[in-house]
């Protein structure tokens, strides 16, 4: 069968899991809807966090951005996998003492004041739509890219699938796919990157054979890593495993970036939401570490895969005539992400450091003398020839290790399991900050269950229309925003929740103007230096890092502004009290 | 707060701290400040700096969690504070 009759089979298949799954979990009351009812086990929990954290992009790109990044790939590896630690032991356990559907819920609670709660809730619709217009675009990209159909009709495609499960089922559908969604990614991620790992260096666990030796051809029984570091200096590379060398970031920015992405991790609500689905102050703190391993699992092995990739990449591509060129690239040539320019006319492939040419390739109608894709941008005057996307990476190593068309299909799932996952919890919150936070909070409390429940679930619809807009239609700013995305919830959401928790004394004016601090400083900073044009002037941190600053200014002033007024009233002190312990932790509602 | 919820709240919070002094090791110190000087040694085929700054600081941050939840499990029993 051909790869795009299995790539139908599986993901139709897939399709028809989550589907079956919606239906059997279809709720009729608020709590099922928000927090699954409040009974979802540690385990299942744990895998459903794990797909919901894991986007299109880690699954993805990932690989492909450290096999270019080398060392300081460990930025996005340990930023979005370090957050966890401090989740489980700063914010989980007591928030789901707490007890509540949402995050502003909490802000709004403890810190007495639905002006807190009016900011956070903003705060999370903004990050959380920043993020999911991604994800969509993403199930377009893998959509058109497997089954060669108009990336719009795969955004639809995949707004129908979301809109389905979560209307139906809400927070309960929700988790229950998203568990048969992490069992997908992960298969799908480590069936290959075991393949590719055998490949080049004869280990079967990508983890181990990341540290040994290559199995053949001209560098056989050298470390791989040492080959990566010999290859990289040869082309005019910062070695592989070197850490700040030339071209790369200062350790200042490196340290920034990477509390900036913990903190922020720890900090994004539609993270935060999933530990109130669980039955227990311990269920939280034991989900938690099994979220993390299941995310571990993927995390560990995409450096792995990215070290295999550039290594087969370079060997195969890198001075090697067009004709002798493996059949995967000549594959992928068509799709744009991999492109050739012959500036030195050799017939060659010349690999260097340094772009190859201006932009993404754009393709000339005419194909050249020898059926090789004749690019029209403007080249560069590097002696570079190749342009190779980061998302390659992944997408193509099942035909790089020579594995069946069936695998290739379960790819393609997989990276549609990644991408619907992430933008299924992240339109709850949108939802349920709407609903709930708004509606039910703020407006109007004498609202009844038929009412809240009919909201949520209209709400969930206007959210996928607008994610779908922003899928179809990509303003050209996503990828600039989700910087903000991260530096918002470092500056806004973690230290309020991590002060209200720890430090009894923290009032409402300190929280608010503690948020209103972090969060203006961070968003100025991130404007001028991204889109102004204005050099990063604080310490030479890059506006995907400056959001530890942000943290930093927000709790320097919370903590300041708390001490020069009055402290919270006595029955804020007592719930702060009560939070710390575990017993007595009720199931989750919404109302007091 | 009674007395011995205190008791209970500090021994929680010094858990807290080691296990936090632990994660910043791995994670800053090891991973990002030291990198360069722990890179002269080798643990297999890794620099030993980027291990830990892509493979070894994960690890340990999986490993954390669950010891903070086996300590507090019993932390809670004792303090007869468990569900």
């Amino acid at each position: 069968m051909s790869i795009m009759t299995w790539t139908y089979i599986i993901v139709g298949l897939t399709f028809a899991i989550y589907l079956s799954i919606a239906w059997a979990s279809r709720v009729s009351d608020t709590k099922s809807f928000y927090v699954a009812g409040g009974g979802v086990p540690p385990l299942a929990n744990g895998m459903a966090t794990a797909a919901d954290w894991m986007s299109a992009a880690s699954f993805i790109s990932m690989a492909g951005i450290i096999s270019f990044s080398g060392y300081q790939g460990c930025m996005y590896l340990m930023g979005w996998t370090g957050g966890y630690v401090l989740l489980a032991l700063l914010l989980a356990p007591y928030l789901r003492k707490f007890g509540k559907f949402t995050v502003p819920d909490f802000v709004g609670d403890r810190y007495y004041s639905d002006g807190a709660r009016l900011v956070a809730l903003i705060c999370a619709i903004f990050v959380s739509m920043t993020y999911v217009a991604g994800q969509m675009r993403g199930v377009g990209i893998v959509f058109s890219r497997f089954l060669e159909v108009d990336v719009n009709t795969g955004v639809i495609v995949g707004m129908v699938i979301v809109f389905l499960y979560a209307c139906l089922g809400g927070m309960k559908g929700i988790t229950w796919t998203q568990v048969a969604q992490y069992v997908i990614l992960i298969l799908a991620f480590t069936i290959p990157a075991m393949a590719i790992s055998m490949k080049v260096t004869g280990h079967f666990i990508p983890q181990l054979g990341f540290g040994s030796t290559i199995a053949s051809g001209p560098d056989a029984g050298k470390y791989l890593l040492h080959a990566l570091d010999q290859i990289n200096t040869d082309l005019g590379f910062a070695a592989y495993t070197s850490a700040f060398g030339k071209g790369q970031k200062p350790m200042i920015d490196v340290f920034a970036i990477t509390m900036c992405l913990m903190v922020g991790t720890a900090g994004l609500p539609h993270v935060i939401v999933r530990f109130y689905t669980v039955p227990s102050v311990r269920a939280a703190r034991l989900s938690a570490g099994y979220a993390l391993a299941f995310i571990a699992l993927l995390y560990t092995t995409a450096p792995a895969v990215g070290a295999f990739a550039r290594y087969n990449m370079v060997n195969t591509l890198n001075n090697v005539a067009f004709e002798q060129a493996p059949t995967w690239f000549k594959n992928w040539e068509r799709t744009g992400l991999i492109g050739w320019m012959d500036k030195n006319n050799d017939g060659i492939i010349q690999y260097r450091s340094g772009k190859a040419f201006e932009g993404k390739p754009t393709f000339a109608a005419e194909p050249g003398p020898d059926g090789r894709k004749m690019l029209t941008n403007k080249p560069t005057s590097s002696a570079n020839e190749l342009y190779v996307d980061n998302d390659i990476m992944v997408l193509a190593n099942p035909e790089i290790a020579d594995l069946p068309a069936w695998v290739i299909a379960l790819v393609a799932a997989g990276g549609l399991a990644a991408a619907l996952s992430t933008a299924s919890g992240l339109l709850l919150v949108v939802a349920s900050s709407i609903s709930h936070d708004l509606y039910y909070r703020i407006i109007n409390r004498q609202a009844t269950e038929k009412q809240q429940l009919l909201l949520g679930r209209v709400m969930i619809g206007v959210a996928v229309l607008v994610a779908g807009y922003f899928g179809i239609n990509p303003p050209g700013f996503v990828a600039q925003v989700v910087a903000l995305a991260f530096g918002l919830a470092a500056s806004s959401f973690f230290p309020v929740i991590l002060l209200g928790i720890f430090w009894k004394r923290a009032n409402k004016y300190g929280a608010i103007a503690g948020m209103s601090t972090g969060i203006g400083f961070t968003m100025i900073y991130i404007i001028q230096t991204k889109f102004m044009g204005i050099a990063p002037w604080f310490m030479g941190i890059s506006p995907e890092g400056i959001g530890s600053v942000g943290m930093v200014l927000n709790m320097a002033m919370t903590i300041a502004v708390s001490l020069a007024t009055a402290p919270p009233p006595i029955e804020i002190q007592e719930l702060v009290e009560n939070v710390r312990i575990p017993r007595g932790a009720k199931e989750a509602s919404g109302a007091h | 707060m009674d007395k011995s919820m205190q008791e209970y709240w500090r021994r929680n919070l010094r858990y807290m701290a080691i296990l936090l002094t632990i994660w910043a090791l791995a994670g800053y110190v090891f991973s990002i400040f030291l990198v360069q000087p722990l890179n002269a040694f080798q643990l297999g085929g890794f620099p030993l700096g980027f291990w830990f700054a892509q493979q070894g600081s994960i690890f340990i941050f999986v490993c954390l969690i669950f010891a903070y939840y086996y300590l507090m499990q019993k932390l809670d029993k004792e303090f007869d504070v468990h569900e």
